[in-house]
């Protein structure tokens, strides 16, 4: 009975990690179409979401180099970069779920997005974590890579990047992305503040440093409110990636 | 510094970073102030992107037909539509807008 009982949760973890990640994968269509159609190579792409992994930071990379060119690469790799912390995070939230065993956490690092990290914690045991893990961690990648890989040969059949609105596609990317984030008047003060500081910045300085300056936004406020309120909800997992 | 030297320095940046997670004792990086920040920065750096996309063009500030585009995104998103059909409408009210003529 008992053993029956654990197959069934398990296996409804990984159905849990099918699900989302046959949804988010769909993603990657529009990064792989709106990548290519901004100016980067099949290439590029490929490599962007075969080894950086991580839906909001590949976005931010091509957004602000196809924006601010040559000179706006740097920013560009601190901001995908800086967007890549809470990875960090989850994947020390992950680590004791994951075990023992050194290619299978070199493995697990890779594959520690949004997605596998929320349907791995939402298991009510340790054995369903794991299996939701790594269902939702194989089907992502197989799934994002796949998807990016024919986004982006659509994409180089599409041309011109604004008459089919590619650029409002990505700018609705980034607040689909940011969407699941505001659930708190916490993360939405801030989220205006870095906006505003951006509309005040962008005809001041080089292309890719108001985003920059946004983060610090970001970086002092979480400071500043932990001094306030040390112990206010707080929220690191969900969202897409 | 290249597109390409960019790409892999910035991938292997968030692949170290995913690393640190599992090499890292949990007790020298993880406490309130950590979780905090990297949700708040996270909402900046994408408030700030939205922006940037939005209206940023070449240095300036500008009003065309991304704004709406990004409107209908904001009331899809509001009434919890799927990811996909946000992007859709995004592309096709900006692609109108131009194709008609009614903003650039």
């Amino acid at each position: 009975m008992a053993e029956e009982f654990n197959a069934h949760h398990h296996r409804r973890a990984r159905n849990q990690g099918f699900q989302v990640a046959a949804a988010v994968s769909l993603y990657g269509v529009s990064f792989g179409a709106l990548s290519v159609a901004l100016g980067f190579s099949i290439g590029q792409t490929m490599v962007l979401s075969l080894l950086m992994f991580s839906g909001a930071s590949q976005f931010a990379f091509i957004g602000i180099v196809a924006t601010g060119g040559l000179t706006a690469v740097g920013a560009a790799v601190a901001s995908a970069g800086l967007l890549g912390v809470r990875n960090g995070l989850y994947a020390l939230r992950m680590s004791p779920i994951i075990g023992p065993g050194f290619f299978k956490r070199a493995l697990a690092a890779q594959l520690t997005v949004d997605e596998s990290t929320a349907v791995a914690v939402a298991q009510s045991d340790l054995t369903s974590s794991r299996h939701g893990f790594w269902a939702t961690a194989f089907s992502l990648y197989a799934g994002w890579n796949i998807s990016t890989l024919i986004g982006a040969i659509a994409g180089d059949a599409l041309g011109d990047v604004r008459t089919w609105g590619l650029d409002a596609v990505a700018a609705a990317a980034f607040l689909a992305l940011l969407w699941p984030r505001l659930t708190s008047r916490e993360p939405v003060v801030v989220a205006i503040g870095a906006a505003a500081v951006t509309i005040v910045l962008i005809p001041v300085v080089p292309a890719g440093i108001p985003v920059l300056a946004a983060a610090a936004v970001g970086i002092m406020s979480g400071i500043y409110r932990h001094r306030v309120a040390p112990h206010a909800p707080e929220r690191t997992e969900g969202g897409a990636s | 510094m290249s597109i390409w030297v960019g790409l892999v320095v910035a991938s292997l940046l968030i692949w170290a970073l995913k690393t640190a997670g599992y090499v890292v004792p949990r007790r020298f990086v993880e406490g309130a102030l950590m979780s905090r920040v990297a949700g708040l920065v996270t909402a900046a750096l994408l408030a700030s992107l939205v922006i940037a996309q939005a209206l940023g063009d070449n240095g300036a500030v500008t009003v065309d037909a991304r704004l709406p585009a990004v409107g209908v995104a904001a009331i899809l998103l509001y009434f919890k539509a799927p990811f996909m059909v946000v992007l859709l409408a995004a592309g096709v009210v900006a692609a109108g807008l131009r194709f008609l003529g009614l903003m650039v």
